[in-house]
């Protein structure tokens, strides 16, 4: 199942090679798709129109948050820190897969028999957690692990049951699901699918992408929070798994150009494919950077809602991602 | 030119539904200039053309004002917000906002221990609907309100929501009705989404390309009771930008400036800003950078329903920049 | 003019953040026996060219070090001939008590920053930091005198001039980046011996400590085929982690993370082990902080690099690096800039 690959793929940040190497095979593998990277990785995956439309493009980020190996103890245990926005409560006590081996390890701290009562009222500091490969000492640890090797979840993507899957990094795999899904299909337009990278360290990625592009118009797909939970008022939830891809009103990053929010809202209407607004304002995407390239570039954000994203497990509905490709498809379809 | 301020502070044109304003100055500027014309941020650029090798002056101005955005309408008709730029929770306690079809909205919150505990998640606006379904009839998720304020004129001040930055686009009004000769280009450039992150003035840069900037928005002042200590004060003529968060202005532009300000006999007192940004910040790191300066209004109570600036001031600015478009550059 | 009289003249030379130009005059003496062209851009960064020897187009390698220092700006005067001031870039506010400073008006001015003597202190007023807000710069002038001399926006510069310490360490004021700057110059003396087929673009950059703009506006005036960022990195003192500084004396750090071209780090490292050259490895999760964060997404996006050297006490006018960092960094780049070839830039692109 390609979201399943896709999921479990490493890509942290800056080191996207295993997650780029799988988009770029599953798209070579699509009819008349050219591909091109740039100086930062990112994919860019064009394919000709077949009439006169605009040059649109498509957005995915392909990288993740994850661990940064940034020292090693003489213990052999791993020092490390957060590459993108991690809350360090959801690490203790999770399986990591280190490095492009993917050598297994887990996340330690001290025991709860060996702290002070008091301790436990606060959460662990970064320098309180580490990670345990099981390597004897530091010299071994250097050998298997050098300085800057990077480190992701050790989750395998499941079906909880037709509808619902929990998988990491679904921000934003899901994003690139839907771009290859659609990069199956001939539009009229001219396409774009790029995969950016570095999205989770500050929208680097895209930026560049989009000055290489140039785009008439662009879409940006994410997968984005999800909180329709227990104890979250219902006018707090950002967006609601199973309600449809949401569209974003406005986020910290971008306001979107409000013809296209009105053309994917008629657009769904008419092809009855169900939609919501992503109705927090907060939270950064590249639509953001794309929007201010050059002398500027309409952009809109579609989103498979996602809840507990940045964490080891993240929860999607599989209906809200075919109804996002649908959407998509459908938007391509009227230019 | 105090109707123009009228006219443009009391139009609706919070960050990202700038079109009322832009068609307003539109009109306004059309007969002043060679060229009018929006890009895709809906940036308005006036073109008033020069000689042929003429240097090119971008002025700039935002035309967008804070605003709260609807993100959720409960089943009683009640509306949830966020914040569109830098709007405090409590300055929107016992406020009205309009939205763009002119829907009147007022401020509740729930019930709290302390005042301190205000944000906007615990407010909401009552538009006087009684459910969702009439509520809906009029406001979309999604669409955003603004302070409702009149405008109002005492002495020398004017008191009006939104002279962020409207009285910056009367200035370049004004500046491109009083500028006649000019040895430059001039680009009077009334921006987009300045309230947050400075972002239509980014991609006007980029098309316009100018050889210099110069960015015209209000600043704080330090001239009211125990007040946060800054050297600018109301009345006191035009501000020099020296610094803010987004720009150190570039010291030949603020030495053209000092000197013109000088040599005409203009008031200007010097701006040193700790804190906030300005279209300026865009405008100089464009392309490969564009020496850029700022001409501020001294304004009290700034992203208040209630905002302040002395007319003297304003007139200052005018006299400053068309004094600077009209000579040639160093 | 020797490398150490260069750090000693820069680290001694004004140039608070937007008010660089007085460094010009300086480095262009310097460098410009090393170089084909030297030119200020439109924001004032200053681009030397030295040419490569390989035929056009010539791939172009741009080095960044930024000449702009921290420092502090008037803000408005106080009766009794005092001047209220501002921070331009990061300070911490307890260093500038009781520090010596050059105010730059009309002319330039030394002035002291107060300090209340404990003798008059309330009890407990130690344990309390000091805020910008009630510090201030006594010159020692009268009100009309410092109103003549002296505007509202006018920078000040802290005075403490460079010293050496034992083992060729060096103490001083702006050694963030100034030393990078130096490195780039030892860099081009080594070059001026070698061959090198690329055109070599040393870029003493501005406004660096205010958000990394002067490489921002320069990278995109220049598009190089690589580029690579020397600045400073914290050096080891106590009470930090080990794995979160870099040993003074031991080399350079070489950036790992995202906004380094996993290649060009690659070769740096291969290098740096073929010549012998020491470095260390600074991991950085996220880019930020360094003018290789402007370059590395300008246009279509620029092969990037960061070198850092191991400076003590960063953002103080004590700041202290050990000179053989500074010769180590300078022969590692000279040497990765004679081993760049058109393969080696193109295979830049190839993931």
């Amino acid at each position: 199942m390609l979201l399943a690959r896709l999921s479990e793929a490493a890509g942290v940040s800056g080191q996207e090679t295993e997650i780029r190497d799988l988009i770029k095979k599953e798209a070579a593998s699509r009819p008349g798709v050219e591909l091109k990277t740039d100086a930062l990785g990112n994919v860019l995956a064009y394919k000709q129109g077949k009439g006169h439309g605009p040059k649109v493009m498509l957005t995915a980020h392909m990288d993740e948050v994850g661990l940064m190996v940034v020292g090693v103890e003489d213990s052999g245990l791993l020092r490390f820190k957060p590459v993108g926005g991690i809350d360090r409560r959801v690490l203790v006590a999770k399986q990591v897969l280190v490095g492009p081996d993917k050598i297994p390890g887990v996340i330690g701290s001290k025991p709860i028999h060996l702290q002070k009562r008091d301790e436990r009222n606060t959460p662990f500091q970064w320098q309180e957690l580490y990670i345990d490969i099981g390597a004897k000492d530091k010299k071994e640890a250097e050998k298997l692990v050098p300085l800057g090797t990077t480190t992701i979840f050790a989750t395998t993507l499941q079906k909880l049951s037709d509808e619902i899957t929990i998988g990491k990094a679904l921000d934003d795999r899901v994003g690139c699901y839907v771009l290859l899904e659609l990069l199956a299909n001939d539009y009229d337009c001219d396409l774009v699918c790029a995969f950016t990278v570095q999205e989770e360290v500050g929208l680097r990625g895209a930026g560049v992408a989009a000055y290489a592009v140039t785009p008439d118009l662009a879409l940006n797909i994410e997968g984005t929070t999800a909180s329709d939970v227990p104890d979250v008022p219902e006018h707090g939830y950002a967006t609601s798994v199973g309600k449809g891809p949401a569209l974003t009103i406005m986020d910290r990053t971008s306001i979107p150009a409000r013809p296209l929010v009105e053309k994917l809202q008629e657009v769904a209407e008419k092809e009855n494919i169900p939609i919501q607004f992503r109705r927090a304002t907060t939270g950064g995407t590249d639509a953001g950077k794309i929007q201010l390239t050059k002398g500027g570039i309409p952009v809109a954000g579609i989103s498979v809602p996602c809840r507990y994203i940045h964490s080891p497990a993240s929860v999607a509905s599989l209906s809200d991602i075919q109804a996002t490709i649908s959407l998509v498809k459908a938007f391509l379809r009227t230019l | 030119m105090q109707d123009v301020i009228k006219q443009l502070v009391e139009l609706y044109g919070p960050t990202g539904r700038e079109d009322e304003v832009a068609e307003y100055i539109t009109e306004v500027m059309r007969p002043l200039v060679d060229q009018v014309y929006a890009d895709t941020m809906g940036n308005l650029i006036a073109i008033k053309r020069g000689p042929a090798d003429a240097k090119k002056i971008m002025l700039a101005a935002h035309m967008d004002e804070i605003g709260v955005i609807i993100t959720d309408i409960d089943e009683h008709g009640f509306l949830r917000f966020s914040n569109v730029g830098g709007v405090s929770a409590f300055t929107l306690i016992g406020q009205r906002v309009r939205f763009a079809d002119g829907t009147i909205g007022v401020f509740g919150q729930e019930k709290l221990d302390e005042i301190k505990d205000l944000k906007y998640s615990k407010m909401f606006i009552d538009i006087g609907a009684t459910s969702r379904e009439e509520a809906e009839a009029r406001i979309n998720i999604g669409d955003v309100a603004v302070y409702h304020r009149e405008y109002t004129l005492q002495g020398q001040r004017v008191i009006a929501k939104s002279l962020d930055d409207r009285i910056g686009c009367a200035v370049l009004i004004e500046t491109a009705r009083r500028l006649k000769e000019s040895p430059h280009e001039v680009y009077f450039v009334f921006t987009t989404q300045e309230e947050v992150g400075l972002r239509g003035a980014r991609t006007a840069a980029y098309s316009v390309d100018p050889d210099y900037g110069i960015a015209v928005d209000v600043t704080d002042t330090g001239d009211t009771p125990e007040a946060h200590r800054m050297a600018v004060s109301l009345g006191k003529g035009a501000a020099i930008k020296v610094k803010d968060s987004s720009v150190i202005t570039h010291p030949a532009v603020k030495d053209l400036l000092v000197n013109t300000a000088k040599a005409q006999g203009i008031a200007y007192q010097m701006e040193v800003l700790e804190r906030g940004g300005t279209d300026a910040g865009s405008i100089h790191l464009s392309r490969s950078g564009v020496p850029t300066g700022a001409v501020s209004i001294p304004a009290r109570y700034i992203h208040s329903p209630s905002e302040m600036v002395d007319l003297g001031d304003v007139d200052d600015c005018v006299k400053l920049l068309v004094a600077v478009l009209e000579a040639p550059l160093i | 003019m020797t490398g150490k009289d260069l750090l000693q003249a820069l680290s001694g030379g004004r140039g608070v953040s937007g008010y660089e130009s007085d460094l010009v005059p300086l480095l262009t003496k310097a460098f410009e026996p090393l170089v084909d062209q030297v030119k200020e851009d439109k924001l004032g960064n200053l681009v030397m060219l030295r040419r490569g020897s390989g035929s056009e187009p010539r791939k172009r390698i741009m080095l960044a070090a930024h000449m702009d220092e921290i420092g502090l700006v008037v803000t408005g005067y106080e009766p009794g001939g005092f001047l209220r001031f501002s921070n331009i870039g990061g300070i911490d506010e307890r260093v500038l008590l009781a520090q010596t400073v050059v105010v730059h008006g009309k002319k330039d001015l030394v002035g002291v920053i107060g300090a209340k003597p404990p003798h008059i202190q309330e009890p407990g007023e130690q344990d309390k930091s000091v805020k910008i807000k009630d510090l201030f710069i006594d010159v020692g002038l009268d009100d009309e005198t410092l109103k003549e001399l002296v505007a509202i926006g006018d920078m000040a510069t802290l005075a403490q001039a460079p010293i050496g310490l034992l083992n060729d360490r060096y103490a001083g004021k702006a050694l963030d980046d100034r030393a990078g700057v130096v490195v780039m110059y030892l860099c081009l003396e080594i070059l001026a011996k070698l061959s090198h087929t690329a055109d070599v673009y040393a870029v003493a950059t501005v406004q660096e400590e205010v958000g990394v703009r002067g490489a921002t506006v320069s990278t995109y005036g220049i598009v190089p085929d690589i580029g690579i960022a020397l600045d400073v990195g914290h050096g080891d003192i106590p009470g930090v982690p080990a794995y979160d500084t870099l040993p003074l004396g031991k080399g350079p750090g070489i950036c790992i993370g995202p906004q380094v071209h996993p290649k060009i780090y690659d070769r740096l490292l291969e290098l740096a082990k073929k010549w012998g050259i020491p470095y260390g490895i600074e991991p950085a999760t996220r880019p930020g902080g360094t003018d290789a964060y402007a370059i590395q997404i300008t246009q279509h996006g620029i092969p990037t690099a960061l070198i850092s050297l191991p400076l003590r006490y960063m953002h103080t006018p004590v700041e202290t690096l050990e000179w053989s960092d500074l010769e180590a960094a300078a022969r590692l780049l000279a040497m990765f800039i004679c081993s760049i070839d058109s393969e080696f830039v193109e295979g830049l692109q190839c993931f």
